[in-house]
């Protein structure tokens, strides 16, 4: 029965990750998806996401910003606002120019709050990081299997939200416009859509939904430090989304599912065959092994597992059918 | 204040060298190489094996360094050695990934793809070499002093961070004469303006790529053997150069050789004057600074050649 237990706990935690990453997918795949903007930078606004949570949440620290002791729900919002804030100030400066230019731009910023996280103390705690973010409902049900589960159910809650949302979103005159600049830009200008304008909306709605994943992150572990929000973290999302079918939210979600069970499996084993001394040589090996197979994704099945759906306006499909 | 100048011009002297082969990439294939910081780490590990190969050859514990440097003749050796396999580096992922991806047509497929190359690339080392920083010497040197100090500081230089500036000086003067003097440097310059006028004019656009790879990847091999004797050797070596080498060639223009090579050294010089400003921990965000400043002034560069 206790391994029963065991096993559940396990299980309960697992999916709790794969429903945080299959969040900030959804909003990567909205970005790079729909929209073809190309975000070297999630680590960067997860992190945002997650302290801003955990420093208007959490009880008082000494010596650091903090102690607002604000509601859980009131984190994560702001958590979705600061990330978006960040996203704009990127926006501004990089969605004018070619798409090589924001890839380079959010690389910078990923780095640049590296850099804060580590080094300033008073609001970050630095290396050491946060700790005692406060997790919801743990005076109800504890810790363990419990407590797992009900987390589970919001974090569920939160992706089931962010994915009607989506859907209804690019399923919208908005959507399809975001589509239409992605594939030809030109043409899209040309009936007096401002494609700079739709950019910026789209990637700062996807950098909000990834501030959220971030706070859902940090009130789950309890305690966040600047090696969570490392590059590698960028990479897994981005082979998240490419594996499942950049284009297609299921697609977003099945490729989280997917990609981390493939980690933690690989992870698994190579710790199996590898020697204690050798690990950090067996972690090495494992990030090859998820950038080949990202590379070998790009070649041979440029669509991921499932590809992007094809969508016309109702209306539009509507007319199509009374024609026939 | 003298003495930050130096190390500015120093650092911005390894960024300029490393910078033009991410100008020359991009001009050339049409997309921001995020692999190319890995070829300047792998150049800096595969000269390292080869000294140490060297080494065992003659039998010596450690080389006897060339007065007043404190490397010797087998690192300039290493050097010869691991130029080329970084090159060969360079071509295999060409052959094994871009080149099949440009096929395609979508250049930012690459960019992901390059992205996903370069942790590859990056762990692979650190599973052959491990995460320990190394060093080519562990001679100690004497920093000469240029100024005295009661001039602006003062400022010393050791003689290895001399050899380093003059030779990527060297280096930029040699590559400036190959793409303006010969017919293989002309056809490159041309494929980068206009890849199918190249084609049609009867010049070997994939002969022209593959000779791109080879400079780029070359000159990062070189900037990361200077930057692994000024400093010392860690896997994470050439990507923490990544963001100053694209606010280089942004800053420079891209496709411009000599304005990555002055990117560069405005990069390094900024990344060095701000350490009294906003701190040493801060230093690495300052080319992330350069970057959104550029991008909202002039987003063609200081020198870009005007596009028709």
């Amino acid at each position: 029965m206790s391994a029963m237990i065991g096993f559940l706990t396990y299980a309960t935690f697992f999916l709790v990750f794969v429903a945080i990453f299959a969040t900030i997918a959804l909003g990567l795949n909205l970005q790079w998806g729909f929209t073809g903007l190309f975000n070297v930078g999630v680590a960067g606004f997860v992190a945002i996401g997650a302290y801003t949570s955990a420093i208007l949440t959490a009880p008082d620290y000494p010596n650091q910003l903090g102690g607002f002791g604000l509601p859980i729900v009131l984190g994560w919002l702001g958590a979705m606002l600061a990330a978006g804030i960040a996203a704009l100030i990127v926006g501004i400066a990089a969605l004018r120019l070619r798409h090589d230019y924001l890839a380079i731009t959010t690389f910078g910023i990923a780095i640049t709050l590296q850099l804060v996280a580590l080094n300033a103390q008073f609001l970050t705690g630095g290396a050491f990081g946060l700790q005692f973010i406060p997790k919801p409902f743990e005076g109800l049900f504890g810790a363990g299997l419990a407590w797992n589960a009900s987390y589970l159910a919001i974090a569920l809650l939160v992706l089931g939200g962010i994915y009607w949302a989506l859907e209804r979103l690019v399923r919208s005159p908005w959507g399809r416009v975001l589509r239409a600049i992605r594939e030809d830009e030109i043409a899209a200008t040309a009936l007096g859509k401002r494609a700079f304008v739709f950019r910026l909306q789209s990637f700062v709605i996807g950098c909000m939904i990834m501030g959220l994943g971030g706070a859902l992150y940090a009130h789950f572990v309890g305690y966040i430090a600047p090696e969570d929000f490392l590059p590698i973290l960028t990479f897994q999302l981005w082979a998240m989304l490419i594996v499942g079918g950049a284009g297609n939210n299921k697609g977003a979600i099945l490729g989280a599912l997917a990609v981390w069970a493939i980690w933690t499996i690989s992870g698994g084993v190579l710790r199996g065959i590898i020697p204690a001394d050798q690990q950090a040589r067996g972690a090495a090996l494992q990030i090859v092994l998820i950038g080949v197979l990202l590379a070998a994704m790009l070649l041979i099945r440029p669509r991921g597992l499932l590809g992007e759906e094809i969508r016309v306006s109702r209306h539009a499909a509507a007319t199509t059918t009374a024609g026939v | 204040m003298l003495q930050l100048l130096a190390d500015g011009l120093i650092i911005g002297s390894v960024i300029a060298l490393g910078a033009i082969g991410v100008t020359l990439t991009y001009a050339l294939l049409r997309f921001a190489n995020f692999g190319h910081g890995e070829f300047l780490t792998w150049g800096a590990y595969l000269a390292l094996s080869a000294l140490g190969g060297f080494l065992a050859m003659t039998g010596a514990t450690s080389m006897s360094p060339i007065e007043p440097f404190s490397f010797g003749w087998p690192l300039l050796a290493a050097l010869g050695i691991a130029a080329p396999l970084t090159a060969l580096i360079a071509l295999t992922l060409d052959w094994l990934l871009f080149a099949r991806l440009r096929r395609h047509g979508n250049a930012i497929v690459l960019v992901i793809a390059s992205f996903g190359a370069a942790l590859a690339l990056r762990n692979l080392l650190q599973f052959f070499y491990g995460a320990i920083p190394e060093y080519y010497s562990r001679e100690i040197q004497i920093a000469i002093r240029f100024v005295p100090r009661d001039v602006m500081g003062g400022m010393r230089i050791t003689p290895d961070q001399l050899f380093v500036l003059a030779l990527a000086i060297v280096t930029v003067c040699v590559l400036h004469l190959f793409l303006t003097r010969t017919t293989l440097g002309k056809a490159m310059r041309a494929t980068a303006m206009n890849p199918l006028l190249a084609r049609v004019t009867g010049i070997d656009v994939e002969a022209v790529i593959r000779l791109t790879w080879i400079v780029g990847a070359m000159l990062g091999a070189v900037a990361g053997i200077f930057a692994g004797l000024t400093t010392q050797l860690r896997p994470q070596l050439g990507f923490d150069l990544l963001l100053p080498l694209f606010a280089a060639a942004i800053l420079g223009g891209i496709g411009s050789v000599w304005g990555a090579v002055i990117g560069g050294l405005i990069v390094g010089l900024a990344e060095s004057l701000a350490v009294p400003l906003v701190g040493a921990e801060y230093r690495a965000a300052m080319a992330f600074a350069v970057i959104i400043v550029i991008l909202l002034v002039k987003p063609s560069g200081l020198f870009a050649k005007p596009r028709q």
